[in-house]
């Protein structure tokens, strides 16, 4: 199935997408291990996302119907030109939103709508190692995974409370992945680590640069580590959407001009969209145009 | 299955200890060995480490091995301690729960809980024994939770509890070795080490690098957390009097050999080896 720009269905030639699919096999079936895998130069650079590129074009089918969230937008570069990519490359429709997708590749967010069994959840990582800036000898650090020697893990916890009083980790918060490995769910904000825990989306992890991929099957048990006297916390927020009100979602914060002034709202560009079109209206909207309240791509 | 095996082996073993305090060493009959060695041979290619070594060591005793540089003693302690794997010969521990195993026969998870439970390491350079990166609490809890330790508050008391135990002031908590000194950072190691409470400790030249004053009182604590924690330790030394003054036994080495062996005292006072002789009589007096 050649597609008009001359590359094979979704760039990545046939033998390249059954090794990455063989990759991701292997990592659905030991959930959190952390499977290496042969990755491709992408025509992005390292840190645009060529794991997760890598990802959704082996499991991405001319049905599917793909989501690209860059810190939960659907509108900021990285998101726009990988969706185009896929357009043009796989001729796969792509729509922002959620509910309306079958693969969502993202960049440090999970959607604050519910996933269902029927998504696929494409994670772009950075440094797949939750280990790596106590221990930076990679044979080590798979000899400690091995062995599940994870104390090391709660050393950089303390020092967090040793040092800021509570755990100041508020990023790339280290995770237990069906009772057996530590996995790194990437740089998402700790807010979205309870979502992850028994999901029914399966949740795919690519590290392109660093030739990682690994997995959460669906349904899996995903604790965040933490202390007994110091538990895991989600992120509060103590105002709602700037824009839609919206209260239990992770915000943003704008900068609006040198006075001092901000703007908290959504991240997820799309959960925000949609709450406008149902007529909420944040503190911030004041007499916005109407075509700004509701508007969608 | 066997990694089952290994952590079972350690939770009996640790929970038995924890129920008996510090009198571990109680349930324990002095009439077998803790470490024993046979026949113990390390060879680099061509060239020697140690050939032949034999020894025993007992619950609450301290062996000293001493001989010059090259003599072949950190080479020994780095086989007892399996960082090195011997040419031939055996050694055997026994575990937590009485049985005698060979160590090297163990499977790497369950020397690696032992090096981390029932043994502790004190390397002459502190900056192989420590994360020096981390606080000094973190340093001293790493032990505690990395076998399961969950709750903070508990852990930093037992780090504070150890570092008084090791004479660094509570207020230092939370300062990196790196803003220690030579002499606290061997205090440090060495309440790392022991914070687990070990059975069995090697200590590879510990008061190496340090002045002497501060020699004078990192011996004088280990001399009194050993008799008090009725620690077994392994230590290797070329400082004849470190030897006199925290060992029950002594072990002269020379050229890989052991050339003489026997009680401390006798040894250095009355030693019957020409190179014990040579080696004592070399001691500058002041």
């Amino acid at each position: 199935m050649t597609i008009s720009t001359g590359y094979n269905f979704a760039y990545l030639d046939e033998q390249t997408k059954r090794m990455v699919r063989r990759a991701i096999l292997k990592a659905i079936a030991t959930p959190g291990y952390q499977v290496p895998f042969a990755s491709r130069e992408m025509p992005m650079p390292y840190g645009w996302g060529t794991g997760g590129v890598q990802v959704t074009a082996s499991i991405i089918g001319s049905d599917d119907t793909l989501k690209v969230i860059d810190q939960g937008a659907d509108d900021t570069t990285n998101a726009v030109s990988i969706r185009k990519f896929f357009e043009k490359t796989a001729d796969v429709a792509t729509t922002t939103a959620t509910e309306d997708a079958t693969i969502i590749q993202t960049r440090h967010r999970i959607p604050e709508m519910p996933l269902s069994k029927d998504q696929v959840l494409v994670y772009q990582v950075p440094i797949p190692e939750p280990l790596r800036f106590l221990e930076p000898r990679e044979t080590e650090t798979r000899k400690l995974h091995a062995l599940e020697e994870y104390g090391l893990m709660h050393v950089k916890l303390y020092e967090d409370i040793a040092r800021h009083g509570h755990i100041a980790t508020t990023y790339a918060y280290p995770v237990r992945v069906d009772d057996r490995y530590i996995m790194d769910p990437s740089p998402t904000p700790k807010f979205d680590n309870p979502k992850m825990d028994n999901s029914p989306a399966l949740q795919l992890f690519g590290a392109g640069r660093e030739k990682r991929i690994y997995a959460i099957p669906p349904y899996t048990k995903v604790v965040s580590l933490d202390f007994e006297d110091h538990p895991f916390e989600r992120t509060q927020f103590d105002q709602p959407c700037g824009l839609c009100a919206a209260e239990d979602v992770y915000l943003d914060e704008v900068v609006l001009d040198n006075e001092g002034h901000r703007l908290f709202a959504c991240s997820d560009s799309d959960h925000c969209e949609r709450r406008r079109a149902e007529g909420h209206r944040g503190a911030m909207l004041g007499d916005a145009p109407s075509y700004i309240e509701g508007e969608k791509q | 299955m066997t990694r089952v095996d290994g952590v079972a082996l350690f939770d009996g073993s640790h929970a038995r200890r924890r129920d008996s305090g510090r009198s571990a060493l109680a349930h324990l009959t002095t009439d077998l060995p803790l470490l024993s060695g046979e026949a113990i041979t390390k060879s680099y290619g061509d060239r020697v480490g140690c050939v032949d070594v034999s020894f025993d060591v007992w619950p609450g005793e301290v062996l000293a091995i001493v001989g010059e540089s090259g003599s072949g003693k950190t080479t020994l302690l780095n086989v007892l301690s399996t960082q090195l794997t011997p040419t031939s010969g055996v050694i055997r521990y026994r575990m937590g729960c009485g049985e005698m195993r060979d160590v090297f026969e163990l499977n790497e998870a369950e020397r690696r809980i032992l090096m981390r439970t029932e043994w502790g390491f004190v390397h002459q350079d502190p900056r192989e024994g420590l994360r020096m990166n981390v606080s000094a609490g973190a340093n001293v809890g790493e032990r505690l939770m990395a076998i399961g330790a969950r709750n903070y508050g508990r852990i930093r008391g037992a780090a504070s509890e150890w570092l008084g135990r090791v004479e660094i002031d509570d207020d230092r908590i939370d300062d990196k070795p790196r803003a220690f000194s030579g002499g606290m950072r061997q205090r440090l190691q060495i309440a790392r080490n022991l914070v687990s409470n070990p059975r069995l400790v090697f200590m590879d030249e510990p008061t190496g690098g340090l002045d002497v004053s501060v020699q004078a009182r990192l011996l004088d604590l280990v001399r009194g957390l050993v008799s008090e924690l009725g620690l077994s330790v392994i230590i290797v030394t070329h400082d004849l009097a470190v030897a006199r003054l925290l060992s029950h036994r002594i072990m002269v080495m020379r050229g890989g050999r052991v050339v003489e062996t026997g009680l401390t005292d006798q040894v250095l006072d009355d030693p019957s080896e020409p190179y014990t002789q040579l080696l004592v009589s070399s001691v500058l007096q002041v």
